[in-house]
């Protein structure tokens, strides 16, 4: 809003005039009108950022030192993590698809693309939970060693947003199979198109700095 | 409005993307992401450093196709709210990570290594 005030030659008082901004206009996106929400929510987001960058943080100290146990390299299996890499690309671009059918109003394609963007989720969260146990039963247990600490509490938050991220979709799925896309489900499904997308940008980090770079150093 | 933002809505039809968006920054990721599998996975013959400079150049890269393409992030979105927010943790996460590396580096470097300190202290007598 752009207000601009002029003194009226005669009475001497100020007027008031009142612009929109010409921006609001132009994507004229109900939400950028609505209650704040999606700022809010972005702004969660920001402080989940913190987090992880404080865990990658930790990482980066104590990740090499191995107690005399197992290092990356003898660990990680990276043509599974590529898979699991893939999935949730993958599940990123079937959101992506999603939202638009929000924008759309087309209910039906839309929850479609959600359930095809939950099954990549749950299929990483799969490989994930066998990668995890495969770690447990060969005894490179949190417990081992600081790298294996650091290690189980960053990509398992990951994982546990992931996880919360799916049960989200489930919810809304079933929220917009009664209710249909209201305004509150349209603005709940791009809270959670931010939050799916910001996850997939955590694993960035999460297969460049964990996993690439600790299998080489 | 900024040029950036213009030419931003010109090809996207609302803030949150078209099918050509989603699918421009998909490709990119692919690429961005296979790279670094690529030179892990088939053991490529360069020097770790460099191995290290595509990991994370290119995982930065890849960040930042991420912000643009799929968390739709402009400088004109919330009044610039958006943005700015984004800035503000992008330098405090660059303060944790760099800070934390540097002095854990150095007190890393520091610490005299056990047979040095037995050596000095039978020295001393």
């Amino acid at each position: 809003m752009t207000t601009i005030d002029t003194r009226s030659p005669d009475a001497g008082s100020y007027e008031f005039h009142v612009f929109e901004d010409e921006h609001a206009h132009d994507d004229a996106a109900e939400h950028h009108h609505e209650t704040g929400t999606m700022l809010g929510f972005w702004l969660y987001l920001m402080s989940d950022c913190l987090l992880f960058g404080i865990l990658f943080a930790v990482h980066a100290v104590i990740g090499q030192n191995y107690a005399a146990g197992p290092s990356p390299a003898d660990l990680f299996e990276i043509e599974k993590i590529a898979l699991a890499t893939a999935f949730l690309l993958l599940s990123s671009i079937t959101y992506g698809f999603a939202a638009i059918n929000v924008q759309q109003n087309n209910a039906k394609v839309m929850s479609i693309w959600l359930i095809v963007t939950l099954a990549f989720g749950l299929g990483f969260l799969y490989l994930e939970y066998l990668e995890f146990s495969h770690l447990w039963h060969v005894g490179a247990t949190p417990m081992a060693s600081a790298f294996l600490s650091s290690f189980w509490i960053l990509v398992g938050t990951h994982g546990l947003h992931v996880t919360g991220g799916s049960i989200w979709l489930v919810i809304l799925l079933v929220q917009v199979q009664m209710h249909g896309l209201t305004p509150e489900n349209k603005r709940r499904i791009m809270c959670l198109s931010l939050f799916w997308h910001f996850l997939d940008l955590i694993w960035i980090g999460v297969f460049s700095f964990v996993y690439l770079a600790g299998v080489l150093l | 409005m900024s040029a950036d933002t213009d030419n931003h809505a010109s090809h996207d039809n609302h803030a949150h993307g078209s099918y050509r968006s989603y699918f421009i920054g998909f490709v990119l990721s692919v690429i961005l992401t296979a790279i670094p599998f690529y030179v892990v996975m088939a053991e490529v013959d360069i020097s770790l450093l460099w191995a290290m400079v595509i990991i994370f150049g290119l995982g930065a890269v890849q960040i930042l196709v991420h912000v643009n393409y799929f968390l739709h992030v402009s400088v004109g979105a919330e009044d610039g709210w958006q943005f700015m927010s984004l800035l503000f943790t992008a330098t405090v996460l660059v303060i944790i990570l760099a800070g934390s590396i540097w002095v854990m580096f150095h007190l890393h470097e520091n610490m005299m290594p056990a047979h040095d300190t037995i050596r000095r202290v039978r020295d001393l007598q």
